[in-house]
């Protein structure tokens, strides 16, 4: 039996603890706002926030999860969060949209540690999130959108 | 489609509703988040006509017969019935509409089907005529309940207005009676200069729920008693079940059962990951009597020497054979190799299917085809076509991947579902390996080009042979092969294309813009080095033989202005340039490339002219380019999947079948030409012209043509 915090209440996951976290979410508490995109940890479609840091739920096992605090897509809040998705918005940047909540949760981990990313910080912190619609253009340009609207 | 086919249909909406009710009870017993999207949305809407549907609230819906994946579908049509209708941007809404080959058919395919970049083409005055008709018939709806003469009826932003009598009205109110009303026979549409909407920079309707998480795809519908269904697939082509053993798969808690199916063999389970572990455990002894066993190396190795036999003639004007025999020409020739590529969509193929109390089946996917789908279901599941609902989902992108003619996905997992028994809803999935290692290839191709220039420095002659597999599946010319080729824009007095259709078990189709996936690349690539030859200059040397071609010339014009071709380059980098027509748009680029840490070329910026007519969203067609830039550029950096020693499939995932990533994307600077044109599309044609313009500036910077992709491969070899 595991039990961790999922976007803020208690949960308890009493099946095989080799199940990915990913799966865990998706088939057990039905957000599925967490994509499946690889299941190797190569697209970043199933970033959440693990204990505060992004995390590809998809080879991380529940067992690790234990005693922490899990935030996927649907719970994540706060100033960063509401600035990246007012910027994805104003940029209209999803396409196809599959990989965006992955997106999303990378860049809110991001301006959480460094609230003025440089393109440098952006590509380090995104290249583990894939796009095959290729919106990095309008990614890159909404972080930095988003940045500056937590300035004011 | 006519409007007396939208008229027939509306009336059939009317006297029908009793079936529409009927429908719309099915998704109750998927009463557990998330379900599924009823295409066509549910009955508190009331239809003005097959397509556009008003609500209580004022909101209107318009029904979008082709899939959303990206391409900005739902923007786009949407746009089209608003500004006919006169309404506001902010009370439009779109929904996948029902399967119906008939009333939704593609008017370039004569069924129901996205592709082609044609959704805005083909609907461009359907969508119009489905908007102004709805208008006449909310006019002649306030009219009547008014009592005040229609002509005298404005309507501006979703406000119904009559003016003398200071009467005003959203266009809920007078949903119901509207409908009742008899359709205009030959609605009057507007002239493009009255337009209010359409060339403007309109907020996607899709965007919200792609950013918050809430955008319902095929892979979330999770209803109560879901079965999870993978198939393991053999690692060769052609490849069939010999023996299966699964014992040990049948030991994994949570696997529920465990059948062959024609294309493997499914593990069936109560969730994903059970599934997964249990597919991972069966044992299975594969016939390989009829699977493809050549490699890539000896399939090109194959292709090359058919560059000698005679082809399937595509091109055949002057004389080349003469031409080349004049004297005191230079020739240039040049053989060029093109791999298999994988769409590799974000989500992978996945189906949802739910029977109904009365044994009709809900299917939920990102159906291309969608009819075709349905027609496949049924036949698999045994049951009428009238008995299977196939309800469009949003997809996780497509590329062309999910437009397959007879439906052999659907094929795969209808059979999965009628192993099943059908006795609990059931998803079906493909992994990324599935994906990766699925077929339905853009196909591997073999280019040889030759080319003559004459003592005044003219090119005289052009010789082009094309091999590969036909997408059509064509034993004569397949027009797919030899695009962009067989109608060189170019003015060339000699021109011979010619092509070989090679049969492989290897599945091919269409990959986003087609055959201009690689005759783009050989086109432009080619007569970039004649010019080189020649000592012109690209930009020059094109302009001079597209005289009859203005389109083509106003995008490469524009592009090289745009990126002040012939003025200062950085040390180190250096530029190419592209221009190609697919699809009936025009696109031109300028790209501007160093050679990165890693030996390979860095593309810093892309300039990128379009010409598609007139533009219906110029955010949306912005987008498009910047994403076929970016998916054009992947692919022909990175990617291939490569048939090993005795033809196994090489790659799986994204580590070894690498996409473009935020580091590697270009900055990209778009403009788009003013036309008065008809629209055309946009979600391939941005495709095409990046490869050849990175391979030219590549040419340019180190003196090494790209005969052979990805140039990654190249660089590294």
């Amino acid at each position: 039996m595991v039990t961790f915090t999922l976007n803020g209440q208690e949960r308890t996951f009493d099946g095989d603890p080799d199940t990915p976290l990913l799966w865990v979410v998706r088939d057990f508490e039905k957000l599925t706002g967490t994509k499946y995109g690889c299941g190797v940890a190569q697209c970043g479609a199933c970033t959440v926030h693990l204990d505060g840091m992004p995390r590809r739920s998809c080879i991380t096992p529940i067992s690790m999860v234990e005693g922490s605090e899990v935030v996927t897509i649907e719970g994540v809040s706060g100033k960063e969060a509401d600035a990246v998705k007012t910027a994805w918005a104003g940029l209209d940047v999803p396409q196809c949209g599959y990989c965006q909540s992955g997106q999303v949760m990378s860049a809110v981990a991001l301006l959480q540690m460094v609230p003025k990313p440089t393109d440098a910080d952006i590509d380090g912190a995104m290249a583990g999130n894939i796009c095959r619609c290729a919106t990095y253009h309008r990614i890159r340009a909404a972080i930095h959108n988003a940045a500056s609207s937590m300035e004011g | 489609m006519t409007l007396h086919d939208i008229t027939a249909t509306r009336r059939g909406f009317l006297a029908g509703s009793g079936l529409v009710i009927s429908v719309a009870i099915a998704p109750k017993m998927l009463a557990a988040a998330p379900t599924g999207v009823q295409a066509g949305g549910d009955a508190t809407l009331t239809p003005m006509n097959a397509f556009v549907k008003i609500g209580t609230d004022d909101t209107v819906t318009v029904l979008s017969k082709h899939i959303e994946f990206g391409q900005g579908p739902f923007t786009g049509l949407a746009t089209l019935v608003a500004e006919e209708l006169d309404a506001d941007w902010g009370q439009m809404r779109a929904l996948h509409s029902p399967t119906d080959n008939k009333v939704y058919a593609n008017l370039s395919f004569g069924l129901q089907g996205t592709g082609g970049s044609s959704s805005i083409a083909n609907a461009y005055e359907q969508m119009r005529k489905a908007g102004a008709t709805a208008r006449a018939m909310l006019v002649a709806a306030a009219a009547e309940e008014w009592g005040v003469p229609a002509a005298e009826i404005t309507v501006e932003k979703g406000r119904i207005k009559h003016a003398a009598s200071n009467r005003e009205s959203g266009f809920g109110a007078f949903a119901e009676k509207a409908a009742r009303q008899t359709p205009p026979a030959e609605p009057r549409l507007k002239s493009p200069e009255d337009f209010v909407l359409i060339g403007t920079e309109l907020p996607k309707l899709d965007t919200h729920g792609k950013t918050n998480g809430t955008a319902i795809f095929t892979l979330d519908i999770t209803p109560d008693d879901l079965l999870i269904a993978v198939v393991a697939h053999p690692e060769h082509f052609g490849a069939t079940v010999k023996s299966f053993d699964d014992a040990e798969a049948r030991k994994v808690q949570g696997v529920i059962d465990v059948k062959q199916v024609p294309q493997g063999v499914a593990v069936y389970a109560d969730n994903t990951f059970a599934a997964l572990k249990g597919r991972d455990a069966l044992s299975i002894e594969w016939d390989l009597s009829k699977a493809e066993t050549r490699s890539s190396e000896e399939l090109a190795a194959d292709y090359v020497r058919l560059f000698r036999e005679p082809g399937l003639e595509a091109a055949n004007n002057g004389n080349v054979d003469e031409a080349f025999k004049a004297p005191g020409l230079q020739t240039v020739e040049a053989e060029i190799v093109f791999p298999f590529l994988a769409h590799a969509p974000m989500e992978p193929l996945d189906a949802v299917f739910i029977k109904a109390a009365d044994g009709s089946v809900d299917i939920y996917n990102g159906a291309q085809f969608p009819g075709m789908d349905q027609t496949v279901a049924a036949q698999i599941l045994g049951l009428d076509e009238t008995k299977v609902r196939v309800n469009t989902q949003l997809a996780g992108g497509s590329f062309g991947r999910k437009a397959q003619f007879g439906s052999p996905y659907m094929q795969e997992a209808a059979a999965v579902y009628a192993a099943s028994g059908a006795n609990r809803p059931l998803k079906h999935m493909w992994t990324r390996e599935d994906d990766i290692r699925g077929g339905y290839y853009r196909p591997m191709y073999a280019h040889r080009m030759r080319g003559a220039i004459n003592a005044e420095g003219q090119i005289t002659a052009w010789e082009q042979v094309i091999v590969g597999q036909s997408i059509m599946g064509k034993a004569d010319l397949d027009e797919t092969s030899v695009e962009g080729a067989s109608n060189l824009p170019y003015a060339i007095p000699n021109l011979k294309v010619t092509s070989h259709n090679v049969p492989l078990v290897v599945p091919p189709l269409w990959w986003r813009s087609v055959g201009h996936t690689h005759t783009g690349f050989a086109v432009e690539t080619f007569v970039d080095e004649l010019f080189q030859k020649i000592g012109r200059d690209p930009v020059e040397g094109r302009l001079a033989l597209l005289t009859e071609k203005p389109r083509h010339a106003g995008v490469l014009r524009k592009a090289a202005e745009m990126a002040d071709w012939g003025g200062q380059v950085p040390e180190g980098r250096a530029r190419g340039v592209a221009v190609v027509e697919s699809f009936n748009s025009y696109v031109g680029q300028v790209v501007e490339v160093s050679v990165g840490p890693d030996g390979a070329p860095r593309v810093h910026k892309v300039w990128c002219a379009v010409d598609c007519g007139i533009a219906i969203n110029p955010n949306v067609i912005k987008a498009q380019m910047e994403g076929g830039i970016g998916y054009g550029l992947g692919a022909v950096l990175f990617d291939a999947v490569t048939l090993g020693k005795g033809g196994r499939i090489i790659q799986s995932n994204f580590h070894d079948y690498r996409s473009i990533r935020i580091n590697e994307m270009p900055d990209v600077e778009v403009e788009i030409i003013k036309s008065a044109e008809k629209p055309t599309g946009v979600g391939e044609p941005g495709v095409p012209p990046v490869g050849p313009a990175v391979a030219n500036a590549w040419r340019s910077l180190t003196g090494a043509p790209v005969r052979q992709l990805p140039i990654v491969n190249i660089v590294s070899a």
